[in-house]
């Protein structure tokens, strides 16, 4: 193969590993924004969304699976929000981040013990493992259209949601002054479970659409929330959009690494340039400096 | 009024309590557990340093698992790597005579030389202290989620590292790491003969640790520390040089967390990688949030009691979900930690208990609300 076409294939599978990381970054920013909690279980909503479609695919037609696995999954993040979230109002944001680490912890082992530690896929939605089409003469499996094609709509979708629907507006009120919002007549509380709610099933969604590639597994979840941050920090806390740039760059990054340093290096590059953005532009890419926090409690 | 109790006492009855554990345990023939209690401790004193961290200067951490390994990893290589193969090198004669290298056998009985314990300690702690310096430095000046994720990144980059180089050991971690003779007859060594010492060893030094906390959030430092705490910017206006003082704190902590990483080495002989990975770190921001993070003794007390559970493997296959409901229901529940509330609530039932003209002086002041209400954490 010529060398062009294989920077092309890295620089695929880049994009591929990056779009997830934005769909989570994604999941992350909505939260962040609606409550100010960075939600480390943002990576178990992904790997729920693989697992609970996995189990329903087996009794129903694959779409109907997808659409009940970010259902199901989209109705247990607004349960967490409401049985967390919503009544620890004067707990401090530090207080909060660790209660989702603790809930991370928590699902992962649920679903270990509801499923087992066995890896399973959803089968490939067209085509099989060894259909691929050329690109411009690098090789790339249908699915990964799909995961490309799935995170556009997402992306899409959410700006939409976020620009010209009321509820979309009255979340972006609610994230950029609450009380005034309140005063508007929003109703912030609710508003914070509908960001849970969407976030869970936009990374449901997203694990069922990587499961044929990557699998599912019940450990998958923490990785991909730490790439998702970085991918989100990178990008610019708050920020949906920038965080889609986040998870793109720090994908095609990661595969550049593979394709240069040994394999096992590849998280050491990511998160060394991820420590340079922090230390040279903190507030990320396309992010706003927050400068000094009145909302520092 | 609030009885008080003299300043020392608490350790005393800490000393006394740790003392009597292993006579205990032997009456049960349960001496075994010691082991365990042992690790614990170690591991104790890495939240306690935690502790002083989030707890007091408000900062996050999620990258100190990164600094007990670097402990353990310098100690480790240095103590095990022989260095007679450099046998040509000039300087290798005079530093055969020095205190720095001790000639052994290793596990298969053959005559090695390597550096020794105190000097590998010394190492591992200078090599802590710069590469603290460096990652605190920067990461400092950044807040709340960025601190976070900036100390993450330095743990995962840490434990990809050592995964992925030859010299650490790679995923096999390093094994055969020699006893350490620390002078006065005591020896950090995990030999069954040496485990009640080796117990004492560790109790001590927590007992040291937390003496010297104890002291030093009580003085003019720990007073700054709490004004960072409460707000930064206020801080920084009143004249306190925010950014020293909490890379001074962070330093110390990453010292602690690197000093345990060594006797924890030496005393299970030999360090895995895992002890880098995200979730240990991860695991000690929530034991500190579990104990109460501004609590120096909840903190030491919870961090001991559920690692030592967890080790025992007390909670079966459940150990992770025991503890991750654990830290929830603390963190949500009694997010001040476990003893604070416990301790109010001895006070009201001693008052309730006094006789009534005792209790007059309670019952003459005001009830301003603030008994039972929770003082919130770090921002």
């Amino acid at each position: 193969m010529e060398s062009g076409n294989l920077e092309l294939q890295y620089f695929l599978s880049g994009i591929t590993k990056g779009s997830i990381y934005a769909v989570v970054a994604i999941g992350f920013n909505l939260i962040y924004s609606a409550t100010g909690v960075l939600n480390f279980a943002q990576g178990e909503f992904v790997m729920l969304g693989g697992m609970v479609a996995v189990t329903l695919a087996r009794f129903v037609p694959l779409p109907v699976a997808l659409a009940g696995a970010v259902v199901i999954v989209a109705l247990v993040g607004c349960l967490l929000e409401i049985l967390f979230f919503r009544r620890l109002q004067r707990h401090s944001i530090l207080h909060l981040v660790i209660i989702t680490i603790g809930l991370s912890i928590v699902l992962q082992e649920i679903a270990l013990h509801l499923w087992d530690e066995k890896v399973r896929s959803l089968p490939y939605f067209t085509g099989n493992e060894i259909s691929t089409l050329k690109f411009l003469g690098a090789a790339i499996s249908p699915q990964v259209l799909w995961v490309l094609a799935t995170v556009a709509v997402i992306v899409v979708l959410l700006h939409i949601f976020l620009k010209y629907t009321l509820p979309g507006r009255a979340m972006r009120a609610g994230s950029s002054n609450p009380s005034a919002a309140m005063l508007a007549g929003i109703n912030i509380a609710n508003m914070r479970t509908l960001a849970f709610g969407l976030s869970a099933a936009i990374g449901a969604l997203a694990g069922c659409v990587i499961s044929p590639i990557t699998m599912t597994h019940y450990e998958m979840g923490a990785p991909l929330a730490i790439k998702g941050f970085a991918a989100a920090i990178v990008g610019g806390l708050g920020n949906p959009m920038a965080a889609v740039l986040g998870g793109l760059m720090v994908g095609v990054l990661e595969a550049y690494s593979v394709s240069r340093l040994p394999a096992a290096y590849s998280d050491v590059t990511v998160f060394a340039v991820l420590l340079l953005v922090l230390f040279v532009r903190p507030h990320g890419f396309w992010g706003r400096p927050g400068g000094e926090s009145v909302r520092e409690h | 009024m609030k009885p008080r109790l003299k300043p020392g006492l608490p350790f005393v009855l800490l000393a006394a309590a740790l003392a009597i554990v292993p006579w205990i345990l032997r009456r049960a023939e349960m001496e075994y557990c010691l082991t365990q209690l042992t690790m614990s401790l170690y591991y104790a004193i890495v939240v306690l340093g935690l502790c002083l961290v989030m707890g007091y200067a408000g900062q996050v951490s999620l990258g100190h698992g990164a600094f007990f390994a670097i402990g353990g990893y310098t100690s480790a290589v240095l103590t095990t790597c022989d260095v007679s193969k450099w046998q040509t090198a000039a300087w290798l004669g005079w530093i055969k005579q020095s205190p720095f290298c001790i000639a052994r056998e290793d596990l298969f009985g053959n005559p090695i030389l390597t550096v020794s314990p105190w000097a590998a300690f010394f190492a591992a702690m200078a090599l802590t202290f710069v590469v603290a310096n460096l990652i605190g430095y920067p990461a400092l000046r950044l807040r709340g989620h960025y601190l976070a994720m900036a100390t993450l990144g330095f743990g995962m980059i840490v434990h990809k590292v050592i995964l992925g180089t030859a010299f650490t050991g790679a995923a096999d971690g390093i094994n055969g790491v020699p006893e350490w003779n620390l002078g006065l007859g005591l020896t950090v060594s995990g030999k069954r003969p040496l485990r009640i010492e080796n117990y004492f060893i560790a109790g001590g030094l927590l007992l040291l640790l937390l003496v010297l906390l104890h002291n030093l959030v009580r003085s003019r430092v720990g007073r700054a520390l709490q004004a960072i705490h409460d707000r930064e910017t206020a801080a920084n206006a009143m004249g306190i040089n925010t950014a020293l003082y909490k890379l001074k704190t962070f330093v110390l902590s990453a010292l602690m967390a690197a000093m345990a990483g060594v006797f924890f080495t030496h005393y299970t002989a030999g360090i895995g990688p895992s002890e880098a990975g995200a979730f240990k770190s991860v695991r000690y921001v929530a034991l500190a949030a579990a104990g109460g993070m501004s609590s120096l003794w909840g903190v030491t007390g919870m961090s001991t009691l559920l690692n030592y559970m967890s080790l025992r493997g007390l909670f079966g296959s459940y150990d992770n979900a025991v503890f991750g409901l654990l830290l929830i229901g603390i963190v949500s529940l009694a997010p001040e930690g476990p003893l604070k509330p416990l301790a109010r609530l001895v006070r009201r039932l001693a008052g309730a208990c006094r006789p009534p003209n005792a209790a007059q002086p309670d019952a003459a002041r005001p009830n301003n609300g603030l008994e039972g209400r929770p003082r919130h954490g770090a921002a």
